[in-house]
């Protein structure tokens, strides 16, 4: 509508003194040159990494032919399947701990009046946003050290899964919020004008039509939690790797080999699925 | 009499229903109240006490009072009289990640703005697709991502294998392990948060406006730069703050494409707590990193708040 408006008056007007090419309102010149190269540059190393990974040679810049090579050694590799089956278990745990606190958190912040306390609770939950991420690798860190130093306590990889949970969960409650904000009050007054019970309503009616934000959120918790490096480094005990902690140390001690970008890859084409799912989930209406 | 009790048994059930209402509420709030009560907040109290303790030899800490990770910030206690010395060596680490957050930043701006703008004016049905190709590499694994700038600009990585074979240079230009290589890493790291603010304001954006200022014969630059830009503000303010603070508080950046010789605020904590086993200093330089933030978001809300009343000014 807008548009048509525009065209129609000075515009065209415009466009019938300069023939051949319409004046366009919206250009600025250079400016999808800016655009594109800005996703080229955004994308070109993610390529190249992945890339390389299927590179013959040792050389991780220098290309020979193609290989499967080293992902055949990125398999059959146990230090790798350990670590896969801490991250898995640690993400997995952590979204199931997020997404349905994030889940009721939502339902209680929004569509309906303000009540006292929910600026509180909603600063709380978006909180790890706002604090950098070394901040609270080094805060969880003191306090699980303190934990174990006064009462003995340690959680084990339990330390790793709480600790995800609490930044997984802001991640997990966006989309869920959005969902929520973006539904019919209606469907559910209905449901109780039926006679259902508030439980029934939410069972048979809120939750059906919230299920696109939930699975969108948790996707986005699982991934989150799953590419986490700076809090677990700092947070994990001994024996505790987890995928993004065994390239850090490969990295460091052997420095940059084919295996890197092997699981590197493995894990850039896990996360861009994920986050694909997410956004054509939480889309669906 | 009868109407009294009525209105009375009215105010009751109001009563009861408000009670119901709160107590649903605070029972659904309450798991994530106590979560990141216990495992978000508590820990950031824990580490600004323990800022103010005494490392014990093998990491951990002693339970002994004192101001000396602050003023170790500062200063450094000659061993023989006990004098402070001035020694500006954290205080230069905080001031060239201040620096290199603030070059980020306008880098970020000056590719994020022409970039959300060319997004916010494409046909409705193709921005969705945009915003998920901007979005899409903040979701990959920033380890990854920076150690894929470490091949791209290493000596024998792929810059410098294209310069060579241009001719331009003999020898290979070693970037890696410099403040412009972090300075790279941060750009790329954070481009995103500057894009998507800028998108949410421009897309807003009432082109009318920019059709009177053509009428007016304003030439493009023009409009621009005295229409699009000012109208585009709080997106800019918001992008810069969404990459300043993270830019700010970096460590993985500074460990890999720093080589861990330069040194930002976010390795340097990370020291602390590896092998220079000094907690109580690594948690006091934490809590100055994130008053530094909470003053940079107070900063913020308030410029908002501000600009919200004069639409238009």
């Amino acid at each position: 509508m807008a548009e048509q408006a525009l065209s129609a008056s000075p515009a065209a007007d415009r466009a019938s003194r300069r023939p051949g090419r319409r004046f366009d309102l919206k250009r600025q010149p250079g400016f999808g040159a800016v655009a594109v190269t800005c996703i080229a540059v955004l994308y070109a190393p993610i390529l190249i990494v992945v890339g390389f990974a299927f590179n013959e040679s040792r050389s991780v810049t220098r290309w020979s032919s193609f290989s499967l090579e080293w992902f055949e050694k990125v398999l059959a590799n146990d230090d790798i399947h350990n670590a896969a089956k801490n991250t898995l278990l640690i993400a997995s745990c952590a979204t199931i701990i997020a997404t349905i606190i994030a889940t009721a958190a939502a339902l209680a912040t929004t569509r309906s009046r303000a009540w006292r306390g929910q600026t509180t609770v909603y600063t709380l939950i978006n909180l790890p946003l706002v604090v950098p991420e070394i901040v609270t690798a080094v805060a969880t860190a003191s306090f699980f050290g303190l934990l174990a130093v006064l009462a003995g306590i340690s959680l084990g990889i339990g330390n790793l899964i709480l600790t995800h949970s609490v930044f997984c969960i802001p991640f997990a409650y966006l989309p869920i919020r959005a969902r929520l904000e973006d539904m019919d009050l209606t469907l559910e007054q209905a449901a109780a004008d039926l006679y259902a019970t508030p439980w029934q309503a939410f069972r048979r009616v809120t939750l059906p039509l919230l299920t696109p934000g939930i699975s969108s959120g948790a996707a986005l918790a699982f991934i989150i939690s799953f590419d986490d490096f700076t809090i677990t480094q700092l947070v994990a005990g001994a024996g505790q790797t987890t995928l993004p902690l065994y390239i850090w140390g490969q990295l460091h001690k052997v420095g940059v080999t084919p295996e890197v970008n092997a699981i590197s890859a493995i894990l850039l084409v896990i996360s861009i699925l994920f986050v694909t799912l997410s956004f054509l989930v939480g889309r669906r209406r | 009499m009868a109407l009294a009790a009525a209105s009375d048994h009215i105010a009751q059930v109001q009563a009861g229903a408000e009670r119901r209402f709160l107590l649903t509420r605070q029972l659904l709030s309450g798991p994530a109240m106590i979560v990141v009560g216990v495992f978000g907040v508590l820990p950031l109290t824990i580490m600004l006490i323990y800022s103010f303790l005494v490392p014990a030899t093998y990491g951990g800490v002693e339970w002994e009072f004192t101001f000396e990770n602050y003023i170790g910030f500062l200063f450094q206690r000659d061993i023989f009289d006990d004098t402070l010395h001035f020694v500006p060596d954290y205080l230069q680490i905080y001031f060239r990640t201040f620096l290199l957050a603030a070059f980020t930043t306008v880098a970020s701006l000056i590719i994020g703005f022409p970039t959300a703008y060319f997004m916010a004016t494409r046909p409705p049905r193709q921005r969705n697709f945009w915003v998920f190709l901007i979005t899409l590499p903040f979701w990959t694994n920033l380890l990854i991502r920076t150690y894929a700038i470490q091949l791209i600009i290493r000596d024998e990585g792929l810059v410098n294998d294209v310069l060579r074979w241009l001719g331009a240079i003999d020898q290979p230009l070693h970037i890696l392990y410099t403040n412009f290589a972090i300075m790279l890493g941060l750009l790329y790291s954070f481009l995103p948060f500057m894009v998507l603010p800028l998108y949410t304001s421009l897309e807003k954006l009432d082109f009318r406006l920019v059709e009177a200022g053509f009428d007016l014969y304003a030439t493009r630059g023009k409009v621009l730069r005295r229409i699009v830009i000012p109208l585009a503000k709080p997106g800019i303010i918001a992008g810069c703050i969404l990459v300043f603070i993270p830019a700010l508080g970096a460590y993985v950046t500074p460990l890999i494409l720093g080589g861990g010789k330069q040194h930002m605020i976010g390795s340097l904590i990370a020291v602390q707590f590896g092998t220079s086993r000094n907690w109580p200093f690594g948690c006091a330089l934490a809590f100055i990193l994130m008053a530094v933030v909470l003053l940079a978001l107070l900063v913020y809300v308030r410029s908002t708040t501000g600009k919200s009343k004069v639409v238009h000014g």
